[in-house]
């Protein structure tokens, strides 16, 4: 433990603190702003400054290594090591970055969805949120990733139960029961590999593993592990909770969570698969990402299937989520470095996809008020710059090239083709459900430019404030797919450094 | 026989954990499915605590040195946070039941899922009014 | 005769020794089983008492719901406080040797027993804010039924439960 320090107080050094600690003071201060826009102004800057010390974590971490941050000074082992390396980073960039795009969005969206007197417990929910889903990727220990994923889960369950829909409560309380459930098989999963190994950080936990890995016990950790993060993040036969949840919340929090909450989910199998459970011989013959792989094939081929027969957009969009999610657990399943980076790669596009999709979707409902295709006839004309934002997220989201979706897709096939005819088969399923996408997206398109505009209701174009974010990331779905920098160079080398090979 | 014994602790786990899981999927009452929600994290609390227990050991409270051995209080510490957090999940499905129960009338679940659908068509005909 | 005389006079002399032991079990964690958890519960659940005994309405007038929402942030923002307080001391994110240069150990005491009072306030808090949630439902879709507006801030909130 080191003594009391006489340098002072170094911003730089203690960033890693702060990226969890600044959001989770901002909480319940938020609660004791009640004046108009106040909760959202606070929301919003310190959203902003979460932002900046994601990218200055990033920044670092491409620059000169992995950081690690001792919490209360005691050293690894004993005390809770907050870790970051270049998957951390760029997850905590994808999840910060998230909440900055949306809450402009948000002011007008949240004024119209959720009761004046409740504004100021909505968005200290929703920093809790945020600290929870930061706290999960930067955290080295895995109890930890416990702690906050609870914290992450509780609050998100009061942000989907905030709107105005009934429906919504029913969604968020099965959200609930699966949620504790799948944190309660991650908790029993962490005891597990605790009483087996004595410790708790995630990089001692891989070093000290090996030994006793030939045993029950650990195999049913990995299994209880696997099972809980897949309910988390909906993997196919546990993704009831995911279309009701989305489709009856308020549409910012629709924004926000389709865009985040999955995505740290899936960095969490990537932690436990690969830093904790990567070089153990007896995974080696079957992993569970390999396990995985069919439930992520039928996820994105029943995910698109499904969202052909919707009839209401968010519930559309949310079994898309479903069949993105699939794509993402297929290429963590194919392995490698290729499949790894087409995982981690589609992580930051779906982001930025969905996020675009859904704000458009929130726009529509804020201007029509009524979120059921037939009643969405001739918005192409009405509302033009939202619906022209819908049609090209929705390009990304089939996947033409220039956009983020065709680089998630390709890589994804790059990786299937290593992998001899099983490979073969795989890519054209992805293609198959690409064109199943063509038909959902269509089905959209036709309705809003080929449709007269029912003439009782006055439809006009949605406020700056939401269209600025909203053309803001279907803009970054483009300038992404073209500029590919970026994204698939820093998924190269989180893949990389998950895997432990030297580039 | 000794080693079956001395695992009871365990076994109690494995049971507690399956009967808790049954509850919170069968039962169609909400407030049952909070109950069996809080059977299966008691079970895991008591994974936890048992592991933690050393034989002659006794409570890890450090006094003017060691003279004994003591059980280990990192589970404990654990389990209190994992029962804190089992408290506010439970409070807030509570919550949510009680809202439930005021916008639908009823906390059993095919009942609501009935009157979702005629909320639904109510809805729907609403929207059909306005065109 | 007043009604249930037995459980009001028991009340009464009961209240105080729980919560004088709920704030022992608070600052002896220690030296024995205790801590913010335990004691946070342990006050609440004699402010509960009190309720359960006088009714809703003498215990809202004692602790009033705004005064809890307050205590349920104050809570958080001590034990982050102390955290930050060290961050400016120069050292990590609470290490409580930071608080006290000559002596870390005693800055250790120091931090554990703030942090553990503050959680202690919050725990307590949250408690208190569930049962007024929950026993006051009725009264509170009552009142929102017969207002037509809903602008009044502050009293009723609809809270449901804040994850410590």
């Amino acid at each position: 433990m080191s003594t009391a320090a006489n340098a002072g107080f170094s911003l730089m050094a203690n960033l890693p603190a702060l990226q969890v600690v600044v959001p989770m003071i901002a909480a319940p201060i938020c609660t004791f702003l009640r004046f108009r826009n106040g909760p959202w102004a606070f929301a919003l800057l310190v959203s902003a400054a979460t932002f900046w010390i994601s990218v200055n974590l990033l920044m670092q971490v491409l620059g000169s290594g992995d950081i690690s941050y001792e919490m209360g000074g005691w050293p690894p082992p004993f005390g809770i090591e907050y870790r970051v390396d270049t998957i951390n980073a760029f997850v905590l960039l994808i999840v910060s970055g998230v909440s900055l795009i949306t809450l402009p969005y948000a002011l007008r969206s949240v004024e119209r969805e959720v009761p004046r007197d409740k504004h100021h417990l909505f968005y200290a929910a929703w920093l809790l949120c945020l600290c929870g889903m930061l706290g999960i990727t930067i955290t080295g220990d895995a109890f930890n990733i416990f702690v906050f994923l609870e914290i992450s889960s509780l609050s998100t369950y009061m942000l989907l139960a905030s709107g105005r829909d009934p429906r919504a409560l029913t969604a968020a309380f099965q959200y609930l029961v699966l949620g504790t459930l799948g944190a309660t098989f991650i908790l029993i999963g962490v005891g597990l590999l605790y009483i087996m190994t004595g410790t708790l950080n995630i990089i001692d936990l891989a070093e000290r593993l090996g030994p006793v890995s030939d045993t029950t016990s650990v195999r049913a950790a990995a299994a209880f592990l696997t099972v809980g993060i897949a309910l988390k993040f909906a993997l196919f036969p546990a993704h009831f909770w995911l279309p009701n949840g989305y489709a009856y919340s308020p549409s910012a929090v629709g924004v926000f969570l389709s865009a985040t909450a999955t995505k740290v989910s899936i960095y969490v199998l990537l932690r436990f698969q690969f830093t904790i459970f990567g070089d153990i011989p007896a995974f080696a013959e079957l992993d569970f990402a390999t396990l995985l792989l069919p439930f992520a094939i039928m996820a994105f081929l029943v995910g698109s299937t499904v969202a052909i027969f919707q009839t209401d957009l968010k519930r559309l969009l949310a079994w898309s989520s479903i069949a993105q999610i699939g794509y993402m657990v297929a290429g963590i399943g194919l392995g490698g470095v290729d499949g790894l980076t087409a995982g981690i790669v589609h992580l930051f596009n779906h982001a930025v996809t969905k996020a675009a999709l859904f704000m458009a979707a929130g726009a529509i409902f804020l201007r029509v008020g009524s979120m059921h295709i037939d009643k969405l006839a001739g918005i192409g004309k009405t509302m033009p710059f939202t619906t022209l934002a819908f049609v090209l997220a929705g390009l990304s989201l089939i996947g033409v090239p220039t956009t983020v979706g065709f680089i998630s897709k390709w890589y994804l096939i790059l990786a299937a083709l290593q992998h001899g005819v099983t490979g073969y088969a795989i890519a054209a399923l992805v293609l198959a459900s690409s064109l199943l996408a063509v038909i959902y997206v269509w089905r959209i398109v036709e309705v809003a430019y080929f449709r007269e505009p029912t003439a009782n209701r006055e439809v006009t174009e949605a406020p700056l404030s939401m269209l600025l974010p909203l053309w803001a990331l279907t803009i970054g779905c483009f300038y992404f797919g073209l500029e590919t920098g970026y994204s698939v160079d820093i998924a190269r080398a989180a893949a990389q450094s998950l895997l432990g090979v030297t580039p | 026989m000794m080693e079956w014994l001395g695992q009871f602790n365990y076994y109690v786990f494995a049971i507690l954990m399956m009967a808790g899981i049954y509850v919170a999927m069968s039962r169609g009452n909400l407030v049952k499915k909070v109950v069996g929600l809080n059977i299966f994290q008691a079970s895991v609390f008591l994974l936890y605590i048992s592991s933690g227990k050393i034989w002659g050991g006794t409570a890890p409270i450090l006094g003017d040195g060691l003279t004994q051995p003591i059980s280990n209080p990192l589970p404990h510490v654990l389990i209190l946070t994992a029962i804190v957090v089992g408290v506010a999940t439970t409070s807030i499905g509570l919550a949510l039941i009680v809202r439930i129960k005021e916008a639908y009338g009823t906390v059993e679940e095919d009942e609501i899922a009935e009157a979702e659908a005629l909320y639904e068509e109510e809805l729907i005909r609403a929207e059909e009014a306005e065109a | 005769m007043i009604e249930h005389l037995v459980p009001r006079i028991l009340a009464k002399l009961l209240i105080p020794f729980i919560l004088l032991f709920g704030l022992y079990v608070q600052f002896h964690g220690d030296f024995g089983p205790g801590g913010g958890f335990q004691a946070g519960v342990i006050f609440a659940a004699g402010i509960i008492l009190y309720a359960l005994i006088y009714g809703l309405d003498r215990a809202r007038r004692v602790i009033t719901p705004g005064l809890v929402a307050f205590l349920v942030a104050l809570g958080l923002l001590i034990y982050a406080g102390v955290g930050v307080a060290t961050l400016l001391l120069g050292a990590e994110f609470l290490n409580y040797g930071a608080l006290d240069s000559h002596d870390p150990v005693h800055g250790q005491h120091l931090g554990i027993l703030i942090i553990e009072f503050g959680v202690g306030t919050t725990v307590a808090a949250v408690m208190i804010t569930i049962f007024y949630q929950f026993a006051g439902r009725l009264q509170i879709t009552r009142e929102l039924e017969s207002d037509e507006t809903d602008d009044e801030d502050g009293e009723e909130e609809e809270m449901t439960g804040s994850p410590q």
